[in-house]
């Protein structure tokens, strides 16, 4: 088994603000994927949600907010899975809702160090 | 109730006890002396209680007989004698008989203190089950050599070295400090849940033996409820798992002694009172932030007292299986999920999922498949029906199986 990364990548100006009771649903879609893959014994770590809020550092001690509002693609959150393969990665990354608001899902094997 | 069915029951209620205030008494490292010497009261009470007929308070007659032997042991012992003399002075009269106090709070406070030190984080997981299941519960090897699927000289071997392991420790018979309580609350509550799991899952046919397995891991938890050290929600939570799972005990065993699955189960036999404990001891469980799988188990435990099917009550344990297994994966929860997902999303769905578990040496996991093909592919659910029917272990199960594979073919 290897271990992956999923990076989950969506627009902030794409997600529409929503009510409580949407953001409950969407709450669901995300427990019942990560729950799917948590009931084949392949999520290593569930992750986190990240703020959009960001500081970029540069050489020559260059310190800049992070200009997310201007990348179509910020990184919101990710999740460490194990699968046999990247195709196996791939496959278990097909139900994440983030796809279903235009978002995408990166996988990145992990090289142990 | 005659002689012989009077001792093994009392064997496993107070065996413990006896042996828990002696080993406080005289100290872990001599553990043995303990068990022996109280071992020795039963086997007392076989022969006594088969010639001359039974007393009139069986538990009496058994604590002054294992205070006498206690007493006469100490006295006769030179090696014990020394040994212990100095320590247990100050509970020496003139006479020089030691105390020995087998009242129902000296025993709690020991049973308390014993269950820390059996389900001591030295002490292997393996050898603090088989331990808890000698010292805590007072269950014979035979039923140990059971649970275990394992012979009784295994067991006896498995247990003397558990007990070596005690005393080169030399773990003290006492609460752990407030520091260390919650990680060691952690492997005793462990032991209680197994404890409680060999009861109401195991595979064994003797309904009464595993009813007391279950009693008596209730037992213990509710001992932790009592203390206010070990009061944590935690505790609680498993105890209101504990007393949600077993208001159906009655109901899970026709008149025939034959399984009844939860859909065919006569409701009005659930028993209430359990029910309510269980809501009670949720409610304590829930005065804190803490969610440990215990509470999410108890929760889920809640929903299947009741009986009515409900959108909102399969959504509601998926997504606490959900919880539960990014908390910690099992099989179980991983084909309980399935399952739950089949009552939200459909069996189509339910299917495509469980065909995912790579669960395919579990007799279980093809019952559910079984079951989610019935009505959608017969041919499909009679073969996982059979595949379960040639994996399944008991005949109990093999029985339930057949009866599916029966109404499948009808």
């Amino acid at each position: 088994m290897k271990e992956f990364l999923l990076l989950f990548r969506s627009d902030p100006k794409l997600v529409p603000a929503r009510s409580p009771e949407e953001m409950e649903k969407m709450m669901k879609k995300w427990m019942d994927w990560i729950g799917g893959i948590a009931a084949q014994n392949k999520l290593t770590d569930r992750g986190n949600r990240l703020g959009q809020e960001g500081k970029v550092l540069k050489p020559g001690n260059v310190i800049t907010d992070g200009p997310y509002m201007e990348i179509k693609e910020a990184i919101g959150g990710y999740t460490l899975i194990k699968a046999a393969s990247f195709e196996e990665a791939a496959e278990l990354s097909k139900g994440c809702p983030i796809l279903s608001v235009g978002g995408t899902v990166e996988v990145r094997e992990i090289i142990a160090m | 109730m005659a002689a012989h069915e009077l001792i093994p029951h009392l064997f496993r209620t107070e065996y413990q006890k006896i042996t828990a205030v002696l080993c406080r008494l005289f100290g872990i490292e001599h553990i043995e002396i303990a068990e022996d010497i109280t071992s020795d009261a039963f086997l007392q009470a076989a022969e006594t209680w088969g010639l001359h007929g039974m007393p009139e308070n069986p538990t009496a007659w058994l604590y002054t007989v294992a205070k006498n032997k206690a007493r006469n042991y100490f006295r006769h012992d030179a090696v014990f004698k020394e040994k212990i003399a100095r320590q247990l002075k100050h509970s020496i009269p003139e006479a020089g008989e030691i105390e020995i106090d087998l009242s129902p709070a000296n025993i709690r406070d020991s049973q308390l203190q014993m269950m820390f030190a059996v389900c001591h984080p030295s002490i292997p997981a393996e050898a603090q089950i088989g331990l808890a299941l000698r010292i805590l519960c007072g269950f014979g090897l035979d039923e140990i050599a059971s649970a275990f699927l394992a012979n009784k000289e295994t067991i006896n071997k498995r247990l003397t070295r558990a007990r070596e392991k005690l005393r080169l420790a030399n773990i003290p018979v006492a609460l752990p400090d407030e520091d260390a309580i919650h990680s060691r609350l952690e492997t005793v509550l462990t032991t209680l849940y197994l404890l409680f799991n060999e009861g109401y899952c195991s595979q064994g046919q003797d309904m009464i033996l595993r009813k007391d397995l279950c009693l008596e891991a209730m037992r213990l938890a509710l001992l932790l409820t009592e203390n206010q050290l070990t009061n944590t929600p935690e505790a609680n939570a498993l105890l209101s798992l504990m007393c949600f799972h077993a208001s159906r005990f009655d109901a899970r065993i026709d008149t025939n002694g034959n399984a009844v699955l939860y859909d065919d189960q006569d409701s009005s036999l659930w028993n209430k009172e359990l029910i309510d404990k269980g809501k009670f001891f949720l409610k304590q469980a829930s005065e804190s932030n803490i969610i440990s799988k215990y509470h999410i188990e108890a929760c889920i435990a809640y929903w299947h007292t009741q009986k009515n099917d409900s959108i909102h009550k399969w959504e509601s344990i998926l997504q606490l299986y959900n919880q539960l297994l990014l908390i910690e994966y099992s099989p179980i929860a991983a084909l309980n999920r399935t399952y739950a997902l089949s009552k939200t999303e459909g069996k189509e769905a339910a299917i495509a999922a469980a065909e995912k578990l790579d669960l395919d040496s579990h007799h279980l996991y093809h019952t559910l498949l079984g079951n989610l093909y019935t009505g959608v592919d017969q041919g499909k659910a009679i073969h996982h029906l059979q595949k379960a029917f040639s994996l399944a272990k008991s005949a109990a199960d093999k029985k339930t199986i057949l009866k599916q594979i029966d109404a499948c073919e009808a």
